[in-house]
């Protein structure tokens, strides 16, 4: 009885509830939502940056969409997000899948994959830039030949040095969700299908990857919206050069922000950025399916 | 004590506006009492700069100079969001040129032609050449300090001999290097193609030799489809025909100048030759170990073109660095910068600490001591181009608008990559250079 009279009255702890919110809301009002209205606003504008602001209408939304840089920085992040999701998940499944099994020394292996994800990216892109330089890198120093190629300097090679430097440094995070992921499967699910005689493959395919539904829409979903803002990686590595070859929606607004003093259109891109981003995450929940809330664990 | 939507939305919407002024507050211009001066890093210049300042600090210590430094690529943007923030430093370091006059055009640093008239001592004492592109529209905003930095074409002695061959004299000379120097293995020049202004000084000289000084000077002026001129046609054709040759190093697009991996490439005999800025000979003396003192480290002015107009004297470059102020300081913080300019600025001993480190400061008066100093032959060498030099041309990117700037270095980067034609490349710049 004491116990029970002990708890505060319900109408208190309602109270305290919207206070518990207001830090995180304050934090994503002062930097998220007003942000976003002053980058909408000077979309509107010319601006260079350093003198006054002129409201020009739609002068900057013209510009830049009659540009032929922003498909061609449109198709370069979706390739980016493409590709880097086909060589992620797979990775990450399997590492997941492994690190969540008894093998031994599981939990070393596990420390070794995660220590790419303590690392910065600039750091990660400074050493991988020197480790790949054709004259003074790996290769010219270990002399093979067939690791000293230009490997920033050709769009074709720097593309796939970006995203096998991307996916290094990402795939031990998303294992990490993995593992969560297939540590919640119920063991009985993989006992009974022993009895039944399936085959660890088997298994894999008809439990492991089935129950691991959501956790591959969540994991797609950082994925593929994370890959819409890459910026500090490909910024130190290749500059988004060589030529244009690697200059994703991220770099390009910076590139005509603050290199070439162009703001109204520099924003845009960035609504554009926002507007596809919502846009994609909104897609990957449909993808859960309209019962995204119902249990996969039914009838277990 | 329920709180509803509306104090909620109020407390949103105050709250980081309140706090996004607190934060803000501590570095602005009109905090403090010192002045603030921010310049790029880099040894061994950057030595120089802390050390004209720490001296002006020592001398002076009611007032302070509170110094900070960037590296090059980064410095040029974050010193643009500064000032159009309004939290520029007192003291802002440049270039001159096209985006010097983009402060100017905002208002954003103070007019110091009186200043000059008032000081003709400070202003007689410098170069009559830098104060070119100090100067918007008849006004003077910056004050000319540092060095004079034509581009010059550095080459290793070294490999030349191996390869028994001596310097090109002429452009053909240079096409006809490269299978030489392939043959062996070595680069027959070094570039450090990310950077983008690397690849740009290539055609700022190609121009220069085959249209004469006339043919940038029609660019800048903003004449209708200036860059599609047959000459400017066949210069941007001729750095494509050495691209395609082979003629610079491999994997070049990728090499970053800020890194000095281009010039440790030369230094190391991995390439023969390199088109640099004159500053590249103290970082050589610096990284290269025995390579300078040795007399391996060869210079000349680059080649003619074959029919070109140009005069084989022009050159192109940084004819000095630059300091203005920004409007926005204190008065008092705007009195400490221009007693630095008039008693900080290019005194004896960091003249003396330039020529040290095989440069020619902007100061008159200083051919005794560049004939004394252990690098006397590349002081005279540097000090009678910028004195005899025909036409001494601002390089590009800094003589344009930073718009302008952006689209030409995209586009040159393009042009090394083969990914334009010269047509093309003409073609894209017309559209932002033209009136």
């Amino acid at each position: 009885m004491s116990a029970v009279t002990s708890r505060p009255p319900r109408h208190e702890q309602r109270n305290v509830l919207p206070w518990l919110v207001m830090p995180a809301l304050l934090m994503f009002l002062g930097f998220a939502v007003l942000p976003l209205v002053g980058v909408f606003a000077l979309s509107f504008t010319t601006w260079d940056g350093i003198g006054a602001i002129h409201a020009t209408g739609l002068t900057s939304w013209r510009k830049v969409l009659s540009d032929p840089g922003l498909p061609h920085a449109l198709w370069v992040t979706f390739l980016v997000m493409a590709v880097s999701w086909a060589v992620q998940t797979p990775a990450s499944i399997l590492i997941g899948v492994f690190l969540a099994g008894r093998q031994r020394y599981r939990a070393v292996l596990g420390v070794v994959y995660f220590i790419p994800l303590m690392l910065s990216s600039a750091a990660i892109a400074i050493a991988y830039k020197a480790l790949l330089n054709p004259n003074f890198g790996l290769g010219a120093g270990l002399d093979i030949d067939l690791l000293s190629q230009d490997w920033l300097g050709r769009p074709g090679l720097a593309f796939g040095v970006i995203i096998f430097v991307v996916s290094w440094q990402f795939v031990p995070f998303h294992s990490l969700i993995y593992q969560g992921g297939v540590q919640q499967i119920p063991k009985s699910l993989y006992e009974a299908a022993q009895l039944d005689g399936a085959g660890r493959v088997r298994q894999f395919f008809s439990i492991t990857l089935p129950q691991l539904k959501y956790t591959i829409i969540t994991s797609s979903t950082l994925m593929v919206v994370g890959s819409l803002t890459f910026f500090d990686l490909i910024f130190v590595l290749t500059e988004g050069g060589p030529g244009d070859a690697t200059r994703v929606l991220a770099l390009d607004m910076y590139k005509r922000g603050f290199q070439a003093s162009l703001m109204g259109p520099a924003s845009v891109i960035a609504v554009i950025l926002v507007l596809v981003g919502l846009l994609l995450a909104l897609l990957l929940r449909r993808l859960g399916g309209r019962d995204a809330g119902a249990s996969q664990l039914e009838g277990v | 004590m329920a709180i509803s939507r509306r104090t909620l939305l109020g407390l949103a919407a105050g709250v980081p506006v309140s706090a996004a002024l607190a934060g803000c507050g501590s570095s602005g211009p009109g905090s403090g009492t010192g002045a603030t001066y921010w310049y790029l890093n880099g040894q061994p210049q950057e030595g120089v700069r802390a050390g004209a300042v720490d001296a002006f600090n020592k001398a002076n210590s009611k007032t302070q100079i509170k110094d900070t430094t960037f590296q090059n690529d980064a410095y040029k943007t974050k010193i643009k969001t500064a000032i159009g923030a309004g939290k520029a430093p007192t003291i802002i370091w440049g270039w001159g040129g096209g985006t010097l006059r983009t402060y100017v055009e905002a208002g954003q640093v103070e007019d110091l032609t009186s200043w000059f008239d008032q000081h003709s001592d400070v202003k007689k004492r410098l170069f009559p050449s830098s104060f070119g592109a100090a100067t918007v529209d008849g006004k003077i905003y910056a004050m000319p300090c540092e060095t004079v930095q034509p581009i010059i074409l550095f080459y290793n002695r070294r490999v030349f001999e191996k390869i028994g061959a001596e310097p090109p004299k002429s452009w053909d000379d240079i096409m006809s290097l490269v299978p030489k120097f392939l043959a062996k293995d070595i680069a027959p020049f070094s570039l450090g193609g990310q950077s983008r202004w690397t690849n740009m000084m290539w055609l700022e000289f190609l121009f220069d030799r085959i249209g004469g000084a006339e043919l940038f000077q029609s660019i800048i002026e903003g004449e209708k489809n200036a860059w599609s001129q047959p000459d400017a046609i066949k210069a941007l054709t001729k750095v494509q025909d050495l691209v395609r040759a082979h003629g610079f190093v491999k994997g070049f697009s990728s090499i970053t100048a800020d890194s000095n991996a281009d010039q440790a490439l030369l230094y190391t005999d991995k390439a023969a030759m390199m088109l640099h800025g004159a500053w590249s000979y103290g970082i050589q003396k610096n990284d290269g170990k025995k390579f300078v003192p040795s007399g391996a480290l060869g210079y000349m002015t680059f080649p003619p073109v074959e029919g070109g107009k140009g005069d084989p004297s022009d050159t192109v470059g940084n004819p000095a660095q630059y300091l203005s102020i920004s409007s926005k300081a204190s008065a008092e913080q705007k009195k400490v910068a221009k007693d630095y300019f008039a008693t900080g600025v290019l005194q004896d001993e960091e003249v003396k600490k330039w020529i040290d480190n095989g440069s020619v400061p902007i100061r008159l008066g200083t051919e005794k001591l560049l004939a004394s100093s252990e690098s006397a032959d590349f002081l005279k060498f540097t000090y009678d181009i910028a004195s005899k030099a025909k036409v001494f041309a601002q390089s590009w990117d800094q003589a344009l608008s930073p718009t302008a700037a952006e689209t030409l270095l995209d586009n040159i980067v393009k042009l090394f990559q083969l990914s334009v034609s010269p047509k093309q490349f003409a073609d894209n710049l017309n559209a932002v250079t033209g009136k």
